[in-house]
């Protein structure tokens, strides 16, 4: 970790922030907090230079134009690779996820490249949006439960031999090519398409970027209850949905 | 005016067609209140609509006709509307909300004597009923993230607002603090611009034009790359008076709380000026007003008074909290995920919870246990409760606000009256 506080950096928050993604800023923040970290937050908003000095970046999910502006305005912008090669931690979900990747198709239905930062590109389905509840099984090399979120895209995600999906998927779409994968992730770089959001629906997956900002393999413990109790309540009735 | 469903017979200015619409949708509507199945208002309007499919667009020649549409405020700016113009005639209104087409037909076929149709529209629709109702006034008050599974991008409900009334002959009264109403407005030909305010922007930082960020100093906003900025206000919320635009305040004297009132209130007597109705007046007539379709009435609750509060969306939550009681008063949170709410609970994370730290807070509803997991990241002191019951024999001295989302408020009113 770069100084003595946990350097937060949230990316557009005036673009990317329509699905009540912003929660995983606030969890990762109030988790860090609870284990006696300071926390220094940082919103750049479009107009602005990312810094390089971050130590977790997160981007949220936006509509289609706003995902199209927030590209272009990242692809000109130094500050995410430079941090990234420092050995920064990135958290994309949904339209950030896709923005992580070598492409997406924007809101004019034209193929628009994106940071390169996953070697991952996505192409929009045809008409099947995937809504709803969603649970995948976590790569067993991150040492994560279960996943629960929510999702809402029409994006289908298709992964490249430079990462390894972040899941697979039990009930819901995922990245939509129908092989059962959801999200990918490589070394310090992450993409989902769970909201949820996924940091308060899993809140290891916040202690997991905290683990790795501050490289240790644990944390004090933190007070789950209610995050166990939504949890166990989202889990069963995604399965029910299925049942 | 309320006129009797049963006993009204179809205008005689309808044609024979419209008349049979009429009537078979009343008999609908008449089947499905005598099954206990609400006003049948719905039912009967399409019903109504099937045996006519110009039958909106007939009952509306005779009316003059104001729309009302909104992410928040429609309902209770329809019923301020209404009151305001009765003052110059009778008039008939989807009062109770039903704001799709099959609603507002069945509405309307109750307004046989009425001069004036002042009806809410669901965002989804307005274009619709604006090319159906040849209306003289539609009022845009604002618009922001609402639903987004199951609803339209908030920038695209801009945008069809934008092509569906760019040819209307409507006066448009809009405000001018919302970027996108007026974004959407500004391709009409003829706008009446109401500062009425705007607490939550975070839908507005992106010009809606050209895509540039946002400048926001003071009450001004423009976008420095392509120029398209706030129009000049020809009425203006300044606290709790309307300025109309000779540049007379008119005092607001409401019985309906918050600041979101207030905006409502001006935007109100901007369309009533409209139809001649002078500010004063209309003012003096939207007092009267209460509650509105149970919102923001108070009840007893074993012994306890219980204010109940809809709020449905991160701007509604925004503009609730501000007209809450100060803490400590006890605040009980309701939020339910069926498909009228929207099933997905991630917006609970754009609301500002944070704002209730201080106050002893109760959650319930389908997903109390989203807002126990919000709340604790919040900093907010919270209990788990199961009924209002319950939250109130908990709760410490003072006035109960009970805020709810959709049904979970209609299912709160329900538990308050048994």
């Amino acid at each position: 970790m770069s100084e003595s506080a946990l350097r937060l950096v949230w990316i557009y928050p005036d673009l990317l922030s329509t699905y009540g993604d912003r929660g995983n800023v606030l969890v990762v923040e109030r988790r860090a907090r609870q284990r006696g970290l300071q926390v220094e937050r940082i919103d750049v908003r479009s107009d602005q230079q990312v810094p390089t000095s971050g130590d977790i970046y997160l981007i949220g999910g936006g509509e289609d134009r706003p995902q199209r502006l927030a590209g272009e305005r990242l692809r000109v912008d130094p500050g995410l690779h430079r941090a990234v090669e420092n050995g920064a931690i990135v958290f994309g979900v949904c339209a950030g996820f896709q923005i992580l990747g070598h492409e997406f198709v924007d809101d004019r239905g034209e193929r628009t490249s994106g940071l390169g930062l996953l070697d991952v590109w996505s192409t929009r389905g045809e008409s099947h949006r995937n809504v709803g509840d969603i649970l995948a099984e976590p790569d067993p090399r991150l040492g994560l439960p279960t996943m629960t979120g929510f999702e809402n895209h029409q994006g289908i995600t298709h992964l490249g031999q430079g990462v390894s999906p972040l899941a697979r998927v039990t009930v819901g779409g995922g990245n939509g090519t129908g092989d059962g994968t959801e999200g990918a992730w490589r070394d310090t770089v992450f993409g989902t398409y769970l909201h949820g959001p996924v940091m308060a629906r899993n809140p290891a997956v916040a202690d997991l970027l905290i683990k790795l900002a501050l490289d240790v393999s644990a944390l004090p413990p933190a007070d789950n209850t209610w995050y166990d109790a939504l949890r166990s309540e989202r889990i069963s009735a995604a399965q029910q949905q299925t049942a | 005016m309320s006129a009797q469903p049963d006993s009204a017979v179809p205008s005689a200015s309808l044609n024979a067609r419209a008349k049979l619409a009429v009537t078979a949708g009343k008999a609908a509507a008449a089947v499905s209140r005598a099954a206990g199945r609400g006003s049948g208002s719905v039912i009967g309007g399409k019903v109504a609509l099937r045996v006519d499919p110009d039958l909106l667009s007939r009952l509306s020649e005779n009316l003059d006709v104001v729309l009302v549409s909104a992410t928040n405020g429609k309902t209770t700016t329809t019923r301020l509307i209404a009151e305001a113009l009765r003052a110059a005639g009778p008039v008939v209104s989807n009062a109770l909300g039903a704001n799709m087409p099959a609603g507002i037909t069945s509405a309307l076929a109750e307004g046989e004597q009425a001069r004036f149709g002042v009806i809410e529209v669901d965002e989804k629709y307005l274009a619709m009923v604006a090319r159906d109702t040849h209306p003289k006034a539609i009022a845009l008050l604002n618009l922001s993230r609402d639903q987004l599974d199951r609803s339209s991008e908030t920038r695209m409900l801009a945008e069809k607002w934008r092509e569906g009334l760019a040819g209307s002959e409507a006066v448009i009264i809009a405000n001018a603090d919302d970027p996108l109403v007026t974004w959407a407005a500004s391709s009409c030909r003829r706008v009446i611009w109401v500062a009425a305010g705007q607490a939550y922007r975070e839908d507005a930082w992106s010009c809606p034009s050209c895509g540039g960020v946002m400048q926001r100093p003071d009450e001004e906003w423009f976008c420095p790359s392509c120029g398209f900025r706030r129009p000049q206000p020809h009425w203006a919320l300044q606290g709790e008076f309307v300025v109309d635009p000779q540049g007379s305040p008119w005092p607001i004297r409401l019985q309906l709380p918050g600041r979101a009132n207030l905006s409502n209130a001006a935007s109100t007597a901007a369309v009533a000026s409209v139809f001649g109705v002078h500010p004063q007046v209309a003012l003096q007539r939207m007092e009267s007003v209460t509650a509105v379709a149970g919102r923001y009435e108070s009840v007893m609750v074993a012994g306890r008074e219980v204010r109940l509060l809809l709020a449905k969306n991160p701007a509604g939550w925004l503009e609730t909290f501000s007209l809450i009681d100060p803490a400590p008063a006890p605040v009980v949170l309701s939020v339910n995920a069926l498909s009228a709410d929207g099933t997905d609970t991630s917006w609970l994370w754009d609301v500002d919870y944070e704002r209730l730290v201080g106050h002893p807070v109760f959650v319930m509803g389908q997903r109390k246990l989203d807002l126990a997991v919000r709340l604790e990241v919040a900093g907010v002191q919270f209990q788990v409760v199961d009924s209002i019951q319950q939250a109130v024999a908990m709760a410490p001295a003072g006035r109960v606000e009970a805020i709810a989302n959709y049904t979970a408020f209609q299912q709160l009113r329900r538990d308050v009256q048994n």
